[in-house]
């Protein structure tokens, strides 16, 4: 397979492309807009919004704030229940969370947009507000391991920070903030917010950061035991699933995930390559990032394949629909037969009382990039002594593992979906559930 | 159709909308894109004595809703700022050009006849007045000059003023009151004996509209320090309301035909003051917020429900409110109303059991419905406050429906469970 650079000549070509592949497909609101938009909160009571939040927030309270111009007071309400508020104000699938329950779809089919008000909220406050909002309580003097710098482990090391706790964070990658600096679509997270955040959160302080260190590696889950109070394990989901497609070993089929971050890693100015056919393989949030970045890094055809219907896809309906606006081509009930030189052949599938099975009927992609986005795993070797129940840490009510000392959450245990929201969810009260240990 | 002709004190225009003297007349210009729109007539800004007044720069303050809608106005404004000759002239020039339109003029002077028919001659001369309207109700500025409501707060000196103009000239003259006072009443009759032919009301209220809170400084801020001023805008609407149906309603005053003023916006304002006995209306906030078109739908909306209604015109809706407007001592103890709330119309806010369960009386109830709550009203505790009712974010979904009983009416002055109730027998 051959990569083409088509950017610079498909950006001469198509007017129709974003100014910069790395834009915010959508933007801040404007102060004239939040306006308008915290105003059409009903500020209901005991409302649905925050009953569908993973993480609680009083949706009502902060929209308010916004309305009668108290940011500071609306953002320190999102980020009490959730620190990382504002990407998920950004990345959150809100039209089946929050914006779903929303009364106002009963009303006229609109909710209020309160990812794009959270987002308006908390950025004012990132960006603006020199002091941190949160204090830290007095030191206690309990040191707690935290294996991964994403949205759960900073989550727990925030919280465990502001209860009085010292904390080491280990990251095995060169910068914290996990999916959000290395698996979200600069779609969107645009520019450096994922660092912005991380430094906020660590302005706690009490935290420190060491990269480059990993489980399996350099560190022992005995050892970490040994040497802390409490561990928490906020690894995610570090392996991507083979589905065992003849010829994925060939130059220019990916991993979406890996194509996500080498994207998030370029500079804006020198974005990668991108074939001119891209073809991605799955149904979920990934395999949507993947085909609208690389449709926005200049891509002519980007067609995204799943073995089963629109129904079964993990992508939300709104996520989809924003792919076709996008100019993603969706085909359903395909399954990967064969990746060749520049093609990929599918095979037709049905579904019959739920159960997946092929027709016997293929056809022919044409793909010069391939980009496989078929769920991930958890990479479990490092875990040797914890008890692992469907591909996931076993936890209990109170999110400890089965080994003494060492509490779980985030995409590694089955708590939700495998979203940033309950990730930040799940450290936090895993914080709560440690501070409680380290208390008792 | 309904005719919309509208009379009031023998001055006749097309509509009863006129626009209130205030910014919005204070020149040809305004006056003439006003009539192009439809405005039926104008009370044009209040003219003195030159030389004419010097008004401050910044002169406007808000009272927004979070939303920046305007809930009420204020001003610290003087009367007409320009030389008189001028006003007349434009006057004349206007008149003119729009002979069906109402062209009345609003007046000030001080406390002296020769200052009051002074002004009404020279404005009378220019024949091209239909009617001559009193500012006896500026609460600022010119008050502490001893001119509008430190005239209309005194009812001996609104009947002086009344008389020595009506003395003066051969026009109709409404007289425009204050709602500074404490009971309108006292002004109005105090008009009706001076001879004035209509009353208008309402005036602005005295009000401090907003604090500054950088400039510690009340708004509109004049270089770091503000004033009182004349409040107006939809929050007075409930105000003027009462006054007029108090004129209305009193039988020493009920002869004066009212041109009613005050946040009104739309044609409902406008019907629920003539149901409540004004003969006309007039209009300035609206027109400041919104521009001189609004009066297309005051028109239109007047007109439609007035044909929906089968009021044919103007003088058959005026005042149907009124005999149903009486003292707390005449209500019936015996009715009985309770909420209900229409599940189908629901949307789930449950702002009604909120507010009720915090602030009344903890009768809505929430089940489990069906993927949402199910807001029901417990009649037991339900007092038919109301409240749940204006809280709803949707029309029509929590109505309230009177209940059915064989009850005699019964005011608290009779009813038994008065402790100060004369018995009837002994009364008589």
């Amino acid at each position: 397979m051959t990569l083409i650079a088509t950017l610079a000549a498909a950006q001469k070509s198509d007017a129709d492309l974003p100014a910069s592949p790395y834009a915010d497909l959508t933007p801040a609101m404007t102060p004239v807009q939040a306006l308008a938009e915290s105003n059409r909160c009903l500020f209901c009571f005991d409302a649905p919004c925050i009953k569908a939040c993973p993480t609680g927030i009083d949706i009502p309270a902060f929209i308010r704030s916004i309305a009668t111009g108290n940011l500071k007071g609306a953002a320190t309400t999102i980020l009490s229940e959730n620190i990382m508020g504002g990407t998920c104000g950004r990345v959150c699938p809100t039209e089946t969370l929050c914006e779903q329950s929303c009364v106002r779809n009963r009303a006229e089919d609109r909710p209020v947009a309160i990812g794009r008000l959270q987002r308006h909220a908390t950025d004012r406050l990132i960006d603006g507000e020199p002091a941190h909002p949160f204090p830290r309580a007095a030191t206690t003097g309990k040191r707690v391991a935290v294996v991964g710098a994403g949205p759960a482990g900073l989550s727990c090391a925030h919280r465990l920070a502001t209860l009085g706790h010292q904390v080491t964070v280990f990251e095995a990658k060169a910068k914290s903030g996990g999916l959000n600096e290395y698996g979200l679509a600069p779609y969107k997270m645009a520019d450096d917010f994922a660092q912005r955040e991380v430094a906020f959160i660590l302005g706690v302080g009490g935290i420190t950061v060491e990269h480059g260190r990993k489980l399996g590696a350099d560190l022992s889950l005995d050892g970490l035991r040994a040497d802390f109070d409490a561990v928490f394990l906020g690894v995610g989901l570090g392996a991507n699933n083979r589905p065992g497609i003849p010829g994925e070993e060939r130059a220019g089929v990916e991993d979406a995930t890996a194509f996500i971050e080498r994207v998030r890693q370029a500079s804006p100015g020198q974005p990668p390559a991108v074939g001119r056919s891209v073809v991605v393989i799955g149904g979920g949030n990934t395999a949507v990032d993947a085909a609208i970045q690389a449709k926005r890094l200049g891509a002519e055809d980007v067609t995204l394949v799943y073995r089963r219907g629109r129904a079964q896809m993990g992508a939300t309906a709104w996520e989809q629909e924003l792919a076709q606006t996008e100019g993603v081509v969706l085909k359903t009930f395909a399954a990967p037969q064969e990746i060749g030189e520049t093609t990929i052949t599918f095979e037709r599938t049905r579904l019959t009382d739920g159960k997946l099975a092929g027709t016997g009927e293929t056809f022919t992609l044409q793909a010069d990039m391939v980009l496989k986005a078929m769920g991930q795993k958890l990479a479990a070797k490092a875990l040797d002594g914890l008890q692992v129940t469907g591909g996931k840490i076993a936890i209990d009510g109170t999110y400890r593992t089965t080994l003494a000392k060492v509490w779980a959450g985030g995409d590694c245990v089955a708590t939700g979906e495998d979203l940033t929201v309950q990730s930040v969810q799940d450290g936090k009260l895993a914080a709560l559930a440690i501070h409680s240990h380290l208390t008792a | 159709m309904a005719d919309l002709r509208s009379t009031i004190a023998g001055i006749r225009s097309p509509n009863p909308f006129w626009l209130a003297s205030a910014p919005p007349t204070d020149k040809a210009y305004n006056v003439v894109r006003a009539f192009k729109a439809g405005w039926g007539g104008v009370v044009w800004k209040t003219l003195g004595e030159d030389p004419p007044v010097v008004n401050v720069s910044s002169r406007y303050g808000a009272h927004l809703d979070t939303d920046r809608r305007m809930i009420g106005f204020n001003n610290i404004e003087l009367i007409s700022d320009r030389p008189l000759e001028v006003n007349l002239r434009e006057i004349i020039e206007v008149k003119r050009d729009w002979p069906d339109r109402a062209m009345v003029v609003s007046l000030m002077a001080t406390m002296t006849e020769a200052a009051w028919a002074g002004l009404a001659r020279r404005v009378a001369e220019t024949g091209a007045t239909d009617g001559l309207e009193l500012n006896l109700g500026c609460p600022h500025g010119m008050c502490e000059r001893g001119m509008g409501s430190a005239i209309g707060q005194v009812p001996e000196m609104v009947e002086q003023v009344t008389r020595w103009v009506k003395n003066a000239v051969n026009l109709p003259v409404i007289v425009k009151l204050t709602p500074n006072i404490t009971n309108i009443l006292w002004s109005a009759e105090a008009a009706r004996r001076g001879g004035a032919d209509a009353i208008s009301l309402i005036n602005t209220v005295n009000s401090i509209v907003a604090v500054d809170l950088d400039a510690m400084a009340p708004t509109p801020v004049v270089d770091g320090k503000g004033s009182h001023g004349g409040y107006c805008g939809p929050a007075v609407k409930p105000i003027a309301l009462n006054m007029v149906a108090e004129i209305a309603r009193n039988p020493d005053t009920r002869v004066l035909p009212v041109s009613g003023i005050g946040g009104i916006t739309t044609w409902r304002d406008a019907a629920e003051f003539l149901a409540l006995g004004a003969t006309n209306v007039q209009v300035c906030t609206a027109a400041m917020t919104y521009g001189f078109k609004i009066v297309e739908d005051m028109i239109g909306g007047l007109s439609n429900w007035m044909d929906e209604k089968g009021y044919r015109s103007l003088d058959e809706l005026s005042g149907r409110a009124v005999r149903n407007v009486v003292n707390w001592n005449d209500l019936n103890m015996n009715f009985s109303t309770k909420a209900v709330i229409d599940p189908a119309l629901c949307i789930d806010c449950g702002r009604c059991h909120i507010v009720c369960e915090d602030t009344s009386h903890q009768a809505i109830r929430i089940d489990a419905g069906e993927g949402r709550r199910l807001f029901t009203v417990v009649d037991e505790e339900c007092v038919g406050c109301n409240l749940c009712s204006h809280v709803c974010p949707v029309p029509d979904c929590i109505t309230m429906v009177p209940e059915r009983n064989d009850l005699p009416y019964v005011t608290w002055p009779n009813d038994a469970r008065n402790p100060m109730r004369v018995p009837e027998a002994a009364a008589e």
